[in-house]
C-alpha cells in the first residue's frame, strides 16, 4: 500500500498578539485519511493554528501547504472552498431556517428557473442526514432539533462541501454517548474515504478511541507528535501539562480528596417535588453542610433544569426549595441569591460572565450593593475583595481591569466563583465547573471544590465527566427524564453502579454487585 | 512587496480604527475649531461661542439620556415626543405658575419612560418597537392636548430660556450640570455598574441576580425625564409651546450624538463625555456650512459622512 498522501502541511507558523507569542515556529503534517488529534491545554495555540488554517488570523511568519500548493486563506468561506471546513464547539448555523436550508446554505439546488429547487433539497438533505442518523423533518427550523442533531447537521454541512481536511473543534462538548458513537462512526468513515480529520477535544477517551496521530502544543509551540498508540494517557498527560511523570500519577485523575466530614446537621438546602412543565417531574433532594452531592444522567435529564429551579431561574409549577430552614419564595434570582444560594451556570460565557466588563466588575457585580452606601460604590472596598479573591483563586489576569472575555475558561470559571464567593453563600450550585477548561485549571477548580465543602459549604455538582462526578461526590442522585432514579451513598459510589443506575438497571442492594463494584 | 505591505496592515488599521473610536470625536471638534478660526470670520467671539453652545444644550441633555438607554442595549425613539409633550403640558398647565408646571411635565414624562421600560422589562418588546409606539403616541397626545402653536407669557419661564449666571446662560449651566451626574451615575454606582452589565449580558445579569426589570425601567423613565427638560428648556428659549414640530427628528440627533461619540449600540459601555463631544461635533458641523452658506442639503450629507465613520472606526473595535 502506497503511503497515504500529505494533504495539510504548516511549516514554521508562529503568531503575536499584543502581549502573547500564541504560536511560536508549529509544525503540523497531516495525511489523507488520518485522524489527527490536536491537543494542549487550553492557552497553548490550538484555537489560534485553527484560525491560521481556516483564515481566520493570517500568519506573522510560516507557511502553510494544503493537498501540495501553498495557500493563504483570507476568509473561512476561501478555506471552506479549498476544502478545510470546520465544526465548531457551539453550533454555527442559522437557528430560524429549515433543516435543509441550513445544510445547502450558499450552494442550494435551483431549478432551471433559477429558483431553489425546494423538493430536490428536501429529498437529499433526508438522504445526507439519514446517514449521520439524524432522522428529522429537515423542513423544521434547525432551532427544534437539539443540540446534538444540530452539530451533526453541521457536521453533514462540512463535509457535503467536498472537505478534504474537517476540523473539528471539541464537537463532542455537547453530545449525549449515543450521540458521540454516532460521530465516532462518521469520522470513522470520513477517514476510509480519505478525508483527514483534525480532532481537538479535552476528553482523553474520545481521543483514544478514534485519533491514530497526535500533536500536542504547549505554550505556542509543538512538544510532541506522532502515534497516538505509542502514548500512553499517563504519558499524554504530562506532555501537555509539561510536568514530571511521577507528579501527575501521585495526583491521580481528579484533585478531589475523597470524602467530606460531612456535619450530621440539618440538610442546608432541602428541595421537594419540584416540578416544570415537561421537564422536572418531582425532584427532591437534600444538601448538607460540607457535602459534596453529585447530579448524575444523560444530557436532557434534568440536571441544569434542577439547579436552575433551586436558583430561582427557571419557573417552577409546583415544588418548594428550602435554605438553611427558610423555605424560599420561587422563581426570584435575587431572593435565591439573598437565601445564601449561588449557581455556577452550565454555560459560562453566555450565562455567566460579562465578557466586555473587567475582571473586576465581573468579580464585584453581585456583591456590589453590599459595597454601597446610598447606591455609591465604595472603589476601596470593591479593591479589597478583588484583590482577595483574585489571590486566593489564583486568577491569572494581566490586571483587575483586563477584559474578562479575554481570559481563558479556567481564569473565567475562577472569576464567577469569586464572585459567588465574595456574597459569601451557604449553597454553590455547580453546572458542569470545568468543561472546556484546561487540565491544570480543572484540578484547581476541583480543588477549591473540595476546599469550600470543607468549610462547610453545601455543595451541588454536575458533570457530565463521570471520573470527577465519582470522585468529588460524597453522594449521587440519580436523574432520568426529570426524575430521580437512584441515589448512591457511601460505597456505591462508582462508575460502574451510576452507569448502571443511568442505563435503568435498578441492581439488588446485595452481594453480587460488590464483587464488580470493587474487583 | 505588497505581501509584506499586507502582512504589517491590519494591526496598523486595527490600532488606527481603535484610537479613531476613542478619540476621533475629539479630533473632529479640535479640526472643526481650527479651520473654522481660519476660514470663518467672526468665529472666535464670545457671542458666537454661546449661541452654538446655547444651540447644543438641547441636543446634549436628550443624548444623555439616549446614551444610558443605547448602554443597555436598547434605544429609545420616543424622546422627540417626549419633548413635544413637555412643551403642551407646560403651556397647560403654567396658569398655575411654573413649579406645578414643572411637576406635571415630570409626572408626564415620567409616565411615558415607564410605559417604555414596562414594555421592554415586562413585556419583552424589542425596545425600537417599544419606543416607536410611544414615539406615535406621545406626540399624538401631545396634540391633543395642544393642537397649535401657543405663544407663552411667564416671566420665569423667559428667564429660564434667557437668563444667565455671569454670562452663561441657564441652558448651559444645566447641560453642564446633568452631564456631569450622569457621568457620575454611570462610573460611581450600583446603577451604572448594574446598567452597563445588563447591556453586555442579559442573561448572565439575571444569572447574577441583578434586578434587571427595576434597572431598564429606571433607565427609560431617565432617559424620558431628560427628554423633558430639553423639551421645557426649548419651549423657554422659544416662549412658545410649539408640539408640531419641537423635538421633530431629535431622537437621530441624540443618536448620532452617542455613536459618534464612541459608545457602541450593541451595548455595555457608555461613554458621557464622548456623548458630548459628539452632539458638539456635529453643531459645529452643522454651524460651518450654514456660515458659508452652503445648503441644508450638505449639512445632512455631512451628518452621514460623520456617522458612517463613527460606525466604520465602531465596528473595529467588535472585531477580535
Amino acid at each position: 500500500m502506497a503511503p497515504p498522501a500529505e494533504v495539510l502541511a504548516v511549516r514554521g507558523l508562529s503568531k503575536t498578539f499584543p502581549g502573547v507569542r500564541a504560536l511560536d515556529d508549529v509544525e503540523l503534517t497531516v495525511h489523507a485519511g488520518e485522524v489527527h488529534a490536536l491537543i494542549g491545554e487550553n492557552g497553548a495555540g490550538k484555537s489560534t493554528l485553527i484560525k491560521l488554517l481556516t483564515g481566520v488570523y493570517r500568519p506573522d511568519a510560516g507557511r502553510i501547504t494544503f493537498q501540495g500548493r501553498e495557500v493563504s486563506f483570507g476568509t473561512p468561506l476561501e478555506a471552506q472552498k479549498a476544502g478545510i471546513s470546520t465544526i465548531y464547539q457551539e453550533v454555527n448555523l442559522i437557528p430560524l431556517l429549515s433543516v435543509a436550508r441550513n445544510l445547502f446554505l450558499g450552494r442550494e439546488p435551483r431549478t432551471r428557473l433559477g429558483l431553489l429547487d425546494f423538493a430536490r433539497m428536501h429529498r437529499e438533505a433526508d438522504e445526507i442526514l439519514s446517514t449521520y442518523g439524524v432522522r428529522v423533518d429537515v423542513r423544521q427550523s434547525l432551532r427544534t432539533l437539539g443540540v446534538g442533531a444540530q452539530q451533526m447537521v453541521a457536521l453533514a454541512r462540512a463535509v457535503a462541501t467536498d472537505a478534504r481536511v474537517v476540523v473539528m473543534d471539541e464537537p463532542t462538548s455537547s453530545l449525549e454517548p449515543r450521540e458521540v458513537e454516532t460521530l465516532f462512526s462518521v469520522i470513522r468513515r470520513l477517514r476510509d474515504q480519505g478525508i483527514a480529520v483534525i480532532y481537538v477535544s479535552h476528553r482523553l477517551d474520545e481521543l483514544y478511541a478514534v485519533c491514530s496521530k497526535v500533536t500536542v502544543l504547549r505554550d505556542g509551540r509543538r512538544v510532541h507528535h506522532g502515534d497516538l498508540a505509542d502514548l500512553d494517557r499517563i504519558d499524554l498527560v504530562s506532555t501537555m501539562l509539561g510536568r514530571e511523570l511521577g507528579e501527575v500519577r501521585e495526583e491521580g485523575q481528579t484533585k478531589f480528596s475523597g470524602d467530606h466530614q460531612i456535619a450530621d446537621e440539618q440538610p442546608v438546602l432541602s428541595a421537594r417535588e419540584l416540578s416544570a412543565r415537561h421537564r422536572l417531574h418531582g425532584v427532591s433532594l437534600d444538601v448538607r453542610p460540607g457535602e459534596v452531592v453529585g447530579l448524575g444522567g444523560l444530557l436532557g435529564s434534568g440536571r441544569t433544569e434542577t439547579a436552575k429551579a433551586i436558583s430561582g431561574s427557571l419557573q417552577l409549577s409546583s415544588g418548594t426549595v428550602t435554605v438553611a430552614g427558610v423555605p424560599l419564595r420561587g422563581g426570584s434570582t435575587p431572593a435565591a441569591i439573598r437565601a445564601g444560594v449561588s449557581l455556577l451556570p452550565e454555560d459560562r460565557k453566555s450565562e455567566g460572565i460579562v465578557p466586555g466588563l473587567s475582571v473586576r466588575e465581573n468579580i464585584a457585580l453581585a456583591v456590589l450593593p453590599r459595597l454601597s452606601r446610598f447606591g455609591l460604590v465604595s472603589e476601596s472596598r470593591v479593591d479589597a475583595i478583588v484583590d482577595t479573591f483574585m489571590e486566593r483563586l489564583r486568577i491569572k489576569a494581566s490586571s483587575p481591569h483586563q477584559k474578562v472575555g479575554e481570559l481563558s475558561g479556567g481564569n473565567q470559571q475562577k472569576v464567577l466563583l469569586a464572585r459567588w464567593l465574595a456574597m459569601n453563600p451557604k449553597v454553590l450550585l455547580l453546572d458542569e465547573p470545568t468543561r472546556g477548561i484546561d487540565v491544570g485549571a480543572k484540578a484547581e477548580v476541583q480543588k477549591l471544590v473540595d476546599e469550600l465543602a470543607a468549610d462547610g459549604l453545601g455543595v451541588l455538582l454536575i458533570s457530565s465527566d463521570l471520573e470527577e462526578l465519582i470522585e468529588g461526590s460524597d453522594r449521587v442522585v440519580v436523574l432520568k427524564d426529570g426524575a430521580v432514579v437512584g441515589e448512591l451513598t457511601g460505597d456505591e459510589v462508582t462508575e460502574d453502579r451510576l452507569m448502571r443506575t443511568i442505563a435503568g438497571e435498578t441492581p439488588p442492594r446485595d452481594t453480587d454487585e460488590e464483587a464488580v463494584t470493587h474487583g | 512587496m505588497a505581501e509584506a505591505a499586507l502582512r504589517t496592515a491590519p494591526p496598523d488599521r486595527a490600532r488606527l480604527l481603535q484610537w479613531l473610536q476613542t478619540y476621533g470625536v475629539y479630533a473632529g471638534v479640535a479640526l472643526l475649531l481650527v479651520v473654522n478660526t481660519v476660514i470663518t470670520p467672526h468665529f472666535l467671539s464670545a457671542e458666537n461661542f454661546r449661541t452654538q453652545a446655547v444651540q447644543v444644550a438641547p441636543v446634549v441633555i436628550v443624548a444623555l439620556g439616549m446614551a444610558l438607554v443605547i448602554g443597555t442595549e436598547g434605544v429609545d425613539l420616543s424622546v422627540g415626543a417626549v419633548m413635544a409633550l413637555a412643551a403642551s403640558v407646560t403651556a397647560l398647565y403654567l396658569g398655575y405658575g411654573l413649579l406645578p408646571a414643572l411637576l406635571a411635565v415630570a409626572l408626564f414624562a415620567a409616565g411615558v419612560g415607564f410605559a417604555n421600560g414596562a414594555l421592554v422589562a415586562f413585556v419583552g418588546v424589542q425596545p425600537i418597537v417599544a419606543t416607536l409606539a410611544l414615539m406615535v403616541g406621545g406626540r399624538g397626545l401631545a396634540l391633543v392636548l395642544l393642537p397649535q402653536l401657543e405663544d407663552l407669557r411667564n416671566p420665569q419661564l423667559a428667564s429660564l430660556g434667557s437668563g444667565d449666571v455671569l454670562g452663561v446662560p441657564y441652558l448651559i449651566l444645566i447641560a453642564a450640570v446633568l452631564a456631569l451626574l450622569v457621568a457620575f451615575v454611570v462610573r460611581r454606582t450600583t446603577f451604572g455598574r448594574q446598567l452597563l452589565a445588563i447591556g453586555d449580558s442579559r442573561p448572565a445579569a439575571e444569572l447574577a441576580g441583578l434586578p434587571v426589570r427595576r434597572v431598564l425601567i429606571v433607565v427609560y423613565v431617565v432617559c424620558a425625564l431628560l427628554a423633558a427638560v430639553a423639551g421645557v428648556l426649548a419651549t423657554a428659549r422659544l416662549q412658545a409651546s410649539d408640539p408640531t414640530s419641537l423635538g421633530n427628528l431629535m431622537e437621530l440627533s441624540a443618536i448620532t450624538a452617542v455613536v459618534v461619540g464612541g459608545t457602541p449600540l450593541t451595548g455595555g459601555r457608555v461613554n458621557i463625555a464622548g456623548t458630548v463631544a459628539g452632539a458638539v461635533l456635529i453643531q459645529l458641523l452643522t454651524a460651518t456650512l450654514i456660515k458659508h452658506d452652503l445648503p441644508p442639503s450638505w449639512t445632512q450629507i455631512a451628518q452621514a459622512v460623520v456617522i458612517v465613520c463613527a460606525v466604520y472606526a465602531a465596528r473595529g473595535r467588535g472585531k477580535r
